[in-house]
């Protein structure tokens, strides 16, 4: 009985004041703007697919409706898998965004534990430098970067990447474990401290396990965000083999004035299924990765 | 040494360690090297002197990076502000009830994450001269009888790479808010509503007011990736037709790398920092927390 009127309540304060309105109404300030911004904002995916599987006169022609495909062809996505290195490039991507997301994840922990926990003294400053970190952008230290990568006989391999992305990765996950590890009571750890446990099994045993929310958020969104990385990819490697998808799809895959639509266009949708598929089975945990960073 | 470890100040530091190495030699060595290079004549292969001011006096009488403050001032202004704009209409749209809201939540993500210059090489094909399908559509419904040239021209192609950008930033904008959103109780609206305020004075006494924080930082990160957007114009024009789309980041890079002129290159990049400063601080100072959110007076 207690349940019911419990169900029927939530259900209420699910539906809020929405009995206020009239259907018409609705359609109008609701349904029919939402499906317009949902239209454009997946016209270019859909526009993506369409041009990745037509064929090369169909392409071109003028006749017909552009909008759907007569005799659909995977052999854009055939040229670019056989005929070119995309392999090699989407293995580069790939290896280069893991090594630098565990990286500046191990780091992150280490340093929002310290900042977050240890309150060692000046943690107070070492955390607002962090976030003043996070606000540097790509676009002024690409730069010098690339006179540091020369220096250090970096240039054109992938380790100019993996050091590099860091930049950018460790100041962001650590910012987001920190908010992650203030919401762990610190009567946990007190009780631990108590029984003598050190401050490596606190982190390890108890802090780490309450904290593989965080870990996921912060693991998705900077793999996306190396998977995504274009300045400095683009000013660091040179050759072919070494290049990452996003960067070879936009130099190798365009030759002279002729542009091969197909497939670029392919390999733009290869290269976006990746970061696609990962977000779609994490798409919690990287809402709030995007939303925990911006809301502290 | 055990006792060393169980020092939180020693510990801290320590681990610390990793974190700040990588940081101090990526991140702020090279802004110092940059800033230091943005005196100097460096060319690519030859270590620069110094050579003071006549970087920074150069490009001030340099037509075409007086252009492209221009175009990334415009750029930023227009695109910032149609992104609030947008992203809070959906941000609104998805907060109220509706069904399948996670599934929508999601599919409107989805420009955020896949990587920029590949939906950016969407747009490019979009934008065809000649195969545009915007253009066919309109000119099927006879709106327009010859099809546009999206990036050959100055003006279209600001306007062209300010939609792109605005298509890639507004589910960000739309899904903090939606965020920020979702922490206002709903009972201060029916509060609202029993009080007999409109959906405006709802919004604009209730809504507003609670979401004004997350909404500063929300667009002082929208401003500083629009400030400093690279790869969109990169892929799309190369700062082309004729210089009109040149943003200071991608001048920058093409003074630097191809041109080879990394002192120039830096000067221009170092003249970004001010105007990052002051888009943090205006946010800091004019849209943090104010009184009357508490019942006080401003």
């Amino acid at each position: 009985m207690a349940n019911a009127t419990e169900r029927r309540e939530e259900a209420v304060s699910q539906e809020g004041m929405t009995y206020l309105e009239s259907l018409p109404r609705r359609v109008a300030t609701l349904y029919l703007p939402l499906g317009v911004f949902v239209f454009v904002l997946l016209f270019p995916f859909y526009w993506m697919v369409m041009t990745s599987i037509k064929s090369n006169a169909e392409l071109i022609s003028r006749e017909g409706n552009p909008f759907w495909v007569v005799a659909p062809t995977l052999e854009h996505f055939r040229h670019l898998l056989v005929d070119t290195d995309y392999p090699s490039w989407m293995w580069n991507t790939v290896v280069v965004s893991v090594v630098s997301t565990f990286t500046s994840l191990a780091a992150s922990v280490f340093a929002a534990y310290a900042i977050e926990r240890l309150r060692f003294r000046g943690s107070k400053q070492v955390g607002l430098a962090i976030f003043m970190a996070y606000l540097v952008p790509p676009s002024i230290l690409f730069i010098p970067l690339a006179a540091i990568v020369v220096k250090l006989g970096l240039f054109d391999t992938r380790w100019a990447l993996i050091l590099t992305y860091p930049t950018f990765l460790i100041p962001f996950c650590t910012w987001l474990l920190m908010g992650y590890f203030r919401s762990i009571p610190f009567e946990l750890e007190e009780c631990a401290l108590i029984d003598g446990a050190t401050r490596w099994q606190i982190l390890v045993k108890i802090i780490l396990p309450l904290a593989v929310p965080g870990l996921i958020s912060a693991g998705i969104f900077a793999f996306t965000l190396s998977w995504n990385e274009f300045i400095y990819a683009l000013t660091f490697i040179s050759s072919s083999e070494v290049k990452t998808v996003p960067i070879a799809v936009v130099t190798e895959l365009v030759e002279g004035d002729v542009y091969h639509w197909g497939p670029l266009m392919a390999g733009a949708l290869l290269g976006s299924l990746p970061v696609a598929i990962m977000y779609s089975f994490f798409v919690e945990y990287y809402v709030s990765g995007m939303t925990g960073a911006v809301k502290e | 040494m055990t006792k060393l470890l169980n020092n939180r100040h020693f510990l801290g530091l320590l681990f610390m360690l990793p974190a700040a190495a990588l940081l101090l030699v990526f991140l702020t060595y090279p802004l110092a090297l940059g800033t230091w290079l943005g005196f100097t004549d460096a060319k690519i292969g030859r270590a620069g002197q110094w050579i003071g001011l006549a970087n920074f006096r150069y490009l001030a009488g340099d037509s075409v990076a007086q252009l492209s403050l221009f175009n990334t001032l415009f750029y930023t202004v227009v695109a910032s502000v149609l992104k609030f704009a947008l992203g809070l209409w959906l941000a609104l749209l998805l907060n109220r009830n509706l069904p399948f809201k996670s599934f929508f939540r999601a599919v409107v993500l989805l420009p955020f994450i896949v990587p920029t210059a590949l939906s950016a090489i969407a747009f490019w094909w979009i934008y065809d001269a000649q195969f545009s399908v915007v253009s066919w559509a309109l000119v099927k419904m006879g709106l327009i009888h010859r099809y546009i040239d999206f990036l050959g021209d100055p003006w279209n192609a600001r306007l062209s790479t300010i939609a792109a950008n605005i298509w890639r930033g507004v589910p960000f904008v739309a899904i903090c808010l939606l965020a920020g959103l979702q922490t206002i109780s709903p009972s201060l609206y029916e509060a609202a509503a029993l009080d007999g305020a409109t959906p405006w004075q709802r919004f604009r006494f209730v809504t507003l007011p609670l979401l004004t924080p997350i909404i500063a930082v929300v667009m002082t990160f929208s401003v500083l990736f629009t400030f400093t957007d690279f790869q969109l114009i990169y892929v799309l024009t190369r700062g082309g037709p004729l210089n009109a789309t040149h943003l200071m980041a991608t001048l920058s890079f093409q003074r630097a790398i191809p041109g080879g002129s990394l002192g120039e290159g830096a000067a221009l990049a170092t003249s970004m920092i001010p105007f990052l400063l002051a888009a943090i601080l205006f946010s800091y100072f004019g849209l943090q927390r104010r009184k009357w959110q508490q019942g006080g007076r401003d």
